[in-house]
């Protein structure tokens, strides 16, 4: 069995992010940039289902130059080996280009899955599986929290807001997974040295077959118009419990008619 | 004047969300609102009338039993033909994982640009989003194509404005290429009569500080009475005590309710970007350098044990 598992590089949720000023793309110069840290369960699951199905797992990232650090970091993890889309022209995309990119490059895979974080943490849009899924005309199951494979067919529990479904299909598809999964595996040190002479083939728009105008800014189908930072929300006022803090608590509550 | 098709979504048990009454409210700006509600036979009619209090002039009833027995690939291919067939000045979803899903396969079959989890959307088409943890405000629009957006819940002020919809049924054949994900079985975890975590308008989070899942009923008899949701931090999910789907912040659910009571929770910058933009944040915390304090606006040094029994006490006096 052949399985991709989609890493996307972004700037690390727990310190400050900033759009550009020039052109309104995340600024990752300033950023520490790390893996997506949906797509680790991501990769987690692909390797689970390896060690019991057989097979390969190959990562793939498209994204700039420096995510490279990012597949090397995956691929510590154990993957077999990467595909790197990076192209000056995929700069500037939408979700709608971002999907015909790693859309073309899947399909030059060829793989049975792809296992895929469910959402991005700094786009967030939960748009990229159904978006692959729609262009390839495979299944999509998305929102994982459990997931099962039994030769070609795959069975899921999808996280809803007020519990689960069971959704099934089979191979090739799509399977978007939660962080409730797994819990994603450190690289070993052994797997730290392996993966600096793992195969990561880069690839090109042209390498894909996909025309550099209908990608990128060029491409883009939204844009953004302006955008400014807000200001950080100021502490209010702060009182120590002696007995009585419940009580003055709500009588706060009672003050901005809460209660 | 042109029409904007908002997309409903319901639940059995709560009828349609709030989440469609704020569309059907900023669809109005835009243009003549009409629900389209994508379900099994009988899904539109037990919606209609509150569709009707907020303003769909014409609600399209596309029901099929296929449209309930797999994921999201029908209603999209639905919606899409509807689309073509009324040329509408916008469409409108619900930011929810559905909603989202939907919204994302709409843009590819039409090639149509797409604006997520969108605070507002002004006549003109351009969207207001939130993003990096609510700390940048970013104005955006869609360049190919018609406005394509989903709504965050609890962005605008649901407004009534009756009106006598049309009920038009719209023939759906689902294709089997749309057939390939099937949903098996449908299982409601517990939540009693709890609003849904994104619509509440109050929002009762625990963090770790509330030391175990036989504690989280401290949380929730305090959400019970104040006829708020209940939260949790990732600590409080990973340690076992709340379940997955009630997680607040950047790996969870992005809440905006009127009040977000914070227990025992340090307020980590990934938990704030899911909550930091609710209108009032109160937190009850023991430890008086909790960063949680730099954004609440009222904040509790103490023992969440003895502060919020009593909160809840005093509640219940003051009701009498
Ligand atoms: C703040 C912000 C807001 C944005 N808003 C919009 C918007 O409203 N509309 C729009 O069209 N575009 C938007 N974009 C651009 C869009 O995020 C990118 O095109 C992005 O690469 C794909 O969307 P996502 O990150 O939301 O993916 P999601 O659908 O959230 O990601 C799901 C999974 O897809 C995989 N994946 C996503 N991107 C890649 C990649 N480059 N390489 C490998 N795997 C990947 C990962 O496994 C990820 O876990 C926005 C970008 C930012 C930074
Ligand atoms: C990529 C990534 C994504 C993440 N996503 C999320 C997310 O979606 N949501 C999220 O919440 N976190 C998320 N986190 C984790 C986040 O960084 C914090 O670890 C987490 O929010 C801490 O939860 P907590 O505040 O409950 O626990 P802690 O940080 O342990 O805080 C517990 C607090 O309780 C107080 N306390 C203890 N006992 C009492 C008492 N008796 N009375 C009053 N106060 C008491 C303590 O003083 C302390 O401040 C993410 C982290 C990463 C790296």
């Amino acid at each position: 069995m052949k399985i991709v598992v989609l890493v996307k590089q972004v700037p690390d949720s727990g310190a400050e992010r900033t759009l550009r000023g020039d052109d309104n793309t995340v600024d990752r110069g300033s950023a520490d940039n790390v893996i997506n840290e949906m797509d680790e369960y991501a990769i987690e699951e692909a390797l689970r289902i390896r060690e019991r199905a057989g097979g390969e797992v190959v990562v793939l990232t498209v994204g700039p130059e420096r995510a490279g650090e990012s597949i090397r970091k995956a691929l510590s993890m154990g993957p077999d080996s990467a595909v790197h889309v990076t192209d000056e022209a995929v700069r500037g995309s939408c979700a709608v280009g971002t999907s015909k990119v790693l859309a073309a490059a899947i399909s030059q895979i060829n793989p049975d899955l792809i296992v895929c974080g469910a959402e991005s943490t700094d786009a967030r849009g939960q748009l990229i599986p159904h978006m692959i899924a729609e262009r390839l005309g495979i299944a999509a199951l998305t929102g994982a929290r459990k997931l099962t494979v039994d030769g070609p067919a795959l069975t899921i529990e999808r996280q809803t807001e007020d519990g689960y479904e069971v959704v099934s299909a089979a191979m090739p598809a799509v399977v978007s997974v939660w962080d409730t999964i797994n819990e994603p595996r450190y690289p070993s040190f052994k797997g730290i040295m392996a993966a600096k002479k793992k195969p990561v083939a880069t690839r090109s728009l042209a390498d894909l077959g996909v025309p550099a105008a209908e990608v990128g800014f060029d491409g883009a189908t939204s844009v953004v118009v302006e955008h400014g930072k807000r200001p950080p929300r100021q502490a209010g006022n702060k009182i120590t419990d002696s007995g009585d803090g419940g009580v003055k608590l709500v009588e706060f509550l009672a003050s901005e008619k809460l209660v | 004047m042109a029409e904007v098709l908002v997309v409903v979504e319901a639940a059995p048990a709560t009828g349609v969300k709030k989440v469609t009454l704020e569309l059907l409210t900023i669809a109005r700006a835009l243009g003549e609102p009409s629900a389209v509600v994508l379900g099994a036979p009988g899904a539109a009619t037990a919606v209609q009338d509150k569709l009707a209090e907020f303003g769909a002039r014409t609600i399209y009833a596309v029901q099929s039993e296929d449209l309930d027995a797999y994921l999201v690939a029908p209603k999209a291919t639905a919606l899409a033909d509807l689309i073509t067939a009324v040329s509408p000045a916008a469409v409108l979803l619900a930011a929810s994982q559905e909603g989202k899903e939907i919204a994302g396969r709409l843009a590819i079959k039409l090639g149509n640009g797409i604006l997520t989890d969108v605070v507002g959307l002004d006549a003109s088409g351009v969207a207001t989003q939130l993003a990096f943890a609510g700390s940048t405000v970013v104005k955006s629009r869609v360049t190919k194509g018609i406005p394509l957006v989903t709504l965050r819940p609890n962005s605008v002020t649901p407004v009534p404005a009756p009106a006598s919809p049309v009920l038009e049924n719209v023939a759906v054949e689902v294709a089997e290429n749309d057939k390939l994900a099937r949903v098996l079985n449908r299982v409601a975890e517990r939540k009693g009569s709890r609003p849904e975590l994104t619509e509440a308008s109050i929002v009762v989070s625990g963090g770790r500080g509330v030391g175990s899942a036989d504690n989280f009923k401290l949380v929730e008899e305090l959400a019970d009475l104040v006829g708020g949701a209940v939260g949790a931090s990732r600590a409080a999910v990973d340690s076992g005590f709340y379940p997955h789907q009630f997680q607040v912040g950047q790996t969870g659910k992005t809440v905006s309710p009127q009040l977000y009571l914070a227990l025992g929770i340090s307020g980590a910058i990934q938990h704030r970007a899911g909550m930091q933009t609710s209108k009032t944040i109160v937190a009850v915390n023991k430890d008086d350098e909790a960063p949680i304090f730099e954004l609440a606006d009222f904040g509790v040094v103490g023992d969440l044990f003895k502060v919020v029994p009593r909160a809840t006490e005093a509640i219940r006096e003051r009701r009498g």
